[in-house]
């Protein structure tokens, strides 16, 4: 063939090379970025440490030791206790566990109802855009607090933080599913939706195919921005005694119970805040790579 | 400031190298520095050109050839941080290198522009008549505003907005595009500047509106005696209106000239290639066209020799070497001299600087003599694609089976108002009752100017969905009766291809994934889907390596290759082509209408072409529909229809479309139609474009009556296949 822009003569190779394969490529991208592999690395510290730290400190969780309150970071108590003589170490880290699973577990639920919500809302429009824009709305305008409030109160005890994470992924997707349905409407005119749409995939397949895709670095942003809101909502709730419900303990209980010793006993506030900095740090960094990772525009991926 | 036209016109033909240049450029660089460690880009690299009262420069180049940039460096407008050398003079003083303030003074008084877009050259907040008073005022300080406005309203009219006091007030939005382009010319010519660059002062705007914009620079021309240097990527444009070219390639002028030595007697391959990928709609049948293979060079890594030389089919050693001086033909240091490392060609940029007077054409190209003697033709040099003979083309017409046909299509968009309760105020007609049929592997071509309705038709046709009137057939079934798998099914056999090869593909997907999608979704097994997609990368000239790009490393013709290959992958027979090659540089335009016509032989495919350029239509399409306003004005074979078109639409549209042959292009006769389109929403009573024709101010009153009451049916006029809706149709001689 003449009318070639490049010689394919090399081309002519008898045998078909194989299929490249995305995912592949993208793993191996996040994996080559020392970023990602720093901020994996810390998240797996902080998953080990959540749930190896309070078997080595020597203390149970809400164990008291009358004979150490309020007292400086000491080798019995290695990051110090607090006014009641529990050991900040101990509570830290178990707290750590559950803020772990209900910060990445809400921003994963709040950001893939907020992407499917708007998604479908913009890709459809009409009455679904309608209908769910209305749910949206009144999700918005119901006073989240009292609500959370109420509820939590209902379903204290086992697995009570796991109705906490429904509902404050719940009351945290609206926002986000809107600027999601309005860059749907612009990307729904794009030649390439339009083409795939004639070659004949359903509306459901190129919204996650093609839609989605195109704003992960929203969606990823979003998603990082999630998982510290999350903790701190958590925070907020648990301060009001509303929250987690001991037994059960999360960091931003033992952060709230140490705030007002910040000037007086530091250790009591610093290390859980720490335990909190680092664990959305590492998300950040993981959110960095992948969203890097993902758009094949992105400079540092150009070599 | 003379404003005697006679004197002017004759002063720049008659003696040319007495009066001295107004605009005089010299070896004009511009860099811009590369930011966070890239490299710097060197957009222009030493151009020179000088222009006299009322004598017309043309700058010929493809995208990032750097025309735009010289001329925004001649103007000032260049970012702060662009590092600029050489000399600009206006009348003989230097201006590069002057503060803004004192630019200010010269800018719109003694050298002003005219801007591709006029979308975004008026401020939407001011009327426009205002805003050309401003124009007025801000170098006559002293006049009053009454005066002002006066002027404005004056230059208006000149410029043919019709009805200027009232307009006077009206407002951006409230023109069209080539109303705006309008006031824009005539805000470049309020203070009688004495020069005026037009930078792609047509691009944006339809033919007929083109040719009325190009009517009016002549005039404009003429009113200020003013130099006007046309840049444009349009060998069209430039031919019957300028005097002399200048050719631009890589940020380099490479051939310079008077407009017929140019044009007919190129010496520099690239200009040969260029003029050779250009469709000729004068000629009936043109060969294959010649492509020019590769793309253009980046501008921040450019080769040390020629730049054309990695495209150029007779580059030769020597021209990897050093970069040639635009000499006079014969001038050119010999092969061995440059391989001697003789400094003169290396150094001889600055040497070969054209003078004030000078017309003798100069390229740069070593060979430029020996093309001279060998009296070479971009045919010669060039390796021309053979397309071979579609089998079908035997089989007579009627006997084909039919793959697409429409008959009484429509499709009106509700106009509504109010938010809550949502009320009917009236009804855009996008496609109003449309007829044609496609056989298997020919051609047809929609065309018209935009708002006429092609892309609706297009979108409608490939819903399969029930049309709101009429039926489309495609493969002989009924779009109305399919059911949700007939119609998953039959998408198989239509697919389409897209006018911006940026946006029609995915960014965040492979190539390969992109040409895979439609096999998979059509539910291919894994291991033909991987065969058959390097067998589509090959068919459209791609390499394998390709299969894991992505789109945005691509070129623009690449990118519309991939989105060739992929409407190909599920082996259709009717491919719907949405103006598939408008986007692209004349140079790759013409590697992918070749590509077009070659599959169209080798897989017997139909094609649906909807276009605006009636040039490359007439070089692909078998059949031809014109579009205006939602119907369709007349259809018939392109070769009858464009030797003799009936209606009057199409002679104008025809006319309209400016010839690269700057002789034939003097010698037309330019049918140029009155004002802009009118809304789709509100269409004249009885024949639309009575509105417009040039023919309906010549008829009889009675016949007026006729053409405002009567709407007119599309009928047969030469007895076979051409037919046109005017009740006055009259074949007359086209191009």
């Amino acid at each position: 063939m003449s009318t070639i822009e490049k010689s394919t003569e090399p081309a002519e190779a008898p045998t078909v090379p194989p299929a490249p394969n995305r995912l592949r490529d993208v793993t191996r991208q996040l994996l080559a970025t020392r970023r990602v592999l720093v901020g994996i690395g810390i998240l797996a510290l902080l998953a080990v440490l959540a749930f190896v730290g309070p078997l080595v400190s020597g203390w149970e969780v809400g164990q008291r030791d009358f004979g150490a309150l309020l007292e400086e970071p000491s080798a019995d108590h290695w990051m110090g206790t607090n006014r009641t003589g529990q050991d900040i170490f101990t509570q830290s880290t178990a707290g750590l566990q559950k803020s772990l699973l209900i910060g990445l577990l809400v921003a994963l639920l709040s950001t893939g109802v907020a992407a499917l919500v708007g998604a479908f809302a913009g890709y459809f429009g009409g009455v679904t855009d309608k209908a769910l824009m209305w749910v949206a709305d009144l999700a918005l305008v119901l006073p989240s607090f009292v609500i959370l409030a109420i509820l939590s109160k209902h379903f204290v005890g086992q697995g009570g933080w796991l109705v906490l994470v429904i509902l404050l992924a719940a009351f945290s997707w609206m926002v986000t599913s809107k600027m999601v349905r309005g860059l749907t409407i612009s990307l729904r005119e794009r030649e390439y939706i339009h083409a795939a749409r004639f070659m004949g995939v359903p509306p459901h397949r190129i919204i996650l195919r093609h839609i989605l895709p195109n704003m992960s670095s929203l969606l990823i942003a979003d998603a990082t921005i999630m998982v510290s809101a999350a903790v701190i909502g958590e925070t907020a709730l648990s301060y009001f005694g509303l929250g987690v419900q001991s037994p059960d303990i999360s960091l931003g209980v033992v952060i709230a119970a140490g705030s007002s010793f910040a000037t007086t006993a530091p250790w009591m506030f610093a290390f859980p805040t720490v335990l909190l900095v680092l664990m959305v740090l590492a998300v950040n960094m993981i959110g960095d790579g992948l969203r890097d990772a993902l758009d094949p525009m992105s400079t540092s991926r150009r070599s | 400031m003379s404003t005697n036209t006679v004197a002017t016109a004759e002063a720049a033909s008659a003696e040319p190298a007495e009066e001295a240049p107004v605009l005089e450029v010299t070896d004009l660089a511009v860099t811009f520095p590369g930011l966070n460690g890239n490299p710097d880009v060197h957009a222009v690299r030493g151009v020179s050109y000088a222009v006299r009262r009322g004598e017309v420069l043309g700058i010929v180049g493809e995208s990032g050839s750097g025309k735009s940039v010289s001329s925004m460096a001649a103007m000032g407008l260049l970012p702060d941080h662009a590092r600029i050398t050489g000399s600009v003079r206006l009348h003989g003083e230097e201006i590069l290198g002057l503060d803004d303030r004192a630019m200010a003074r010269r800018r719109g008084r003694v050298i002003s522009m005219v801007f591709q877009d006029p979308l975004s050259g008026l401020t939407p907040v001011y009327t426009v008549g205002d805003q050309l008073a401003e124009a007025v005022l801000i170098h006559a300080p002293r006049m009053s505003g009454a005066a002002a406005r006066a002027r404005a309203v004056e230059l208006l009219d000149l410029v043919g907005i019709p009805n200027a006091e009232q307009r006077y007030r009206s407002f951006p939005h409230e023109f069209s595009g080539g109303m705006r382009q309008r006031v824009m010319i005539a805000m470049a010519m309020a203070n009688n500047p004495d020069v005026i660059i037009c930078d792609e002062p047509t691009t944006a705007l339809d033919v007929t509106i083109q040719a009325q914009i190009l009517d009016l620079l002549r005039t404009a021309r003429r009113e200020t005696g003013a130099a006007i240097v046309m840049i444009t990527h349009d060998l069209g444009v430039v031919a019957g209106f300028v005097d002399r070219v200048l050719v631009m390639y890589a940020g380099r002028p490479v051939e310079t000239g008077t407009v017929d030595d140019v044009y007919y007697r190129s010496r520099m391959p690239y200009t040969m290639g260029l003029l050779g990928a250009v469709p000729r709609m004068d000629l009936a049948d043109q060969s294959a066209l010649v492509p020019i293979q590769g793309t253009p060079p980046s501008l921040s890594d450019l080769p040390p020799g020629c730049p054309f030389a990695p495209r150029c089919p007779i580059a030769q050693p020597e021209c990897e070497l050093t970069e040639p001086a635009l000499l006079a033909i014969g001038d050119q240091p010999s092969g061995a001299e440059i391989r001697a490392g003789d400094a003169e060609g290396a150094g001889a940029g600055t040497a070969g600087t054209p003078g004030a007077a000078d017309t003798t054409q100069r390229v740069a190209c070593v060979r430029s003599g020996e093309i001279t003697d060998q009296g070479w033709t971009a045919q010669d040099i060039y390796p021309v694609p053979d397309i071979p003979a579609s089998p079908l083309a035997e089989v007579p017409r009627e006997e084909r089976p039919e793959v697409l046909r429409v008959s009484d299509l429509v499709k009106h968009h509700p106009l509504t108002r109010g938010a809550v309760f949502k009320r009917r105020v009236g009804t855009v007609y996008a496609v109003d009752g449309i007829d044609f049929d496609i056989r298997e592997g020919e051609t047809l071509a929609l065309v018209g100017e935009s708002g006429c309705g092609k892309s609706s038709t297009l979108m409608e046709i490939m819903g399969l969905e029930a049309p709101q009137r009429g039926s489309v057939s495609v493969m002989g079934r009924d779009t109305a009766t399919l059911g949700r798998s007939d119609r998953f099914a039959l998408r198989r056999d239509m697919q389409v291809v897209f006018q911006d090869p940026m946006s029609s593909l995915d960014p965040r997907m492979t190539v390969f994934d992109i040409l895979a999608e439609p096999l998979r979704t059509h539910g291919r097994p894994a291991a033909e889907v991987t065969r058959r997609v390097y067998e589509l990368i090959d068919l459209v000239g791609l390499n394998t390596e390709h299969a894991t790009r992505f789109p945005a490393q691509f070129s623009g013709g690449q990118r519309q290759r991939v989105g060739i290959a992929r409407a190909l992958a599920l082996e259709p027979r009717l491919l719907v082509l949405d103006e598939p090659v408008s986007a692209l540089d004349v140079s790759i335009q013409a590697g992918v209408v070749n590509l077009l016509q070659e599959l169209q032989a080798r897989l017997g495919l139909a094609y649906l072409f909807v276009a605006h350029d009636l040039s490359v239509v007439r070089h692909i399409a078998d059949r031809v529909a014109v579009m205006y306003l939602g119907r369709i004005v007349e259809i018939g074979d392109t070769a009858s229809l464009y030797a003799r078109p009936a209606h009057p639409y199409t002679q104008a549209l025809l006319s309209a479309i400016p010839l690269p042959d700057p002789e034939k292009e003097r010698a037309r006769t330019h049918i140029v139609l009155r004002g802009d389109l009118p809304s789709p929403a509100d269409p004249p009573s009885g024949c639309r474009f009575r509105t417009r024709c040039h023919k309906f101010p010549t008829l009889s009153a009675p016949d007026q009556e006729r053409c405002t009451t009567v709407e007119p049916r599309v009928a047969a006029t030469n007895g076979g296949d051409q037919a046109a809706a005017c009740h006055f149709a009259e074949r007359r001689t086209g191009v």
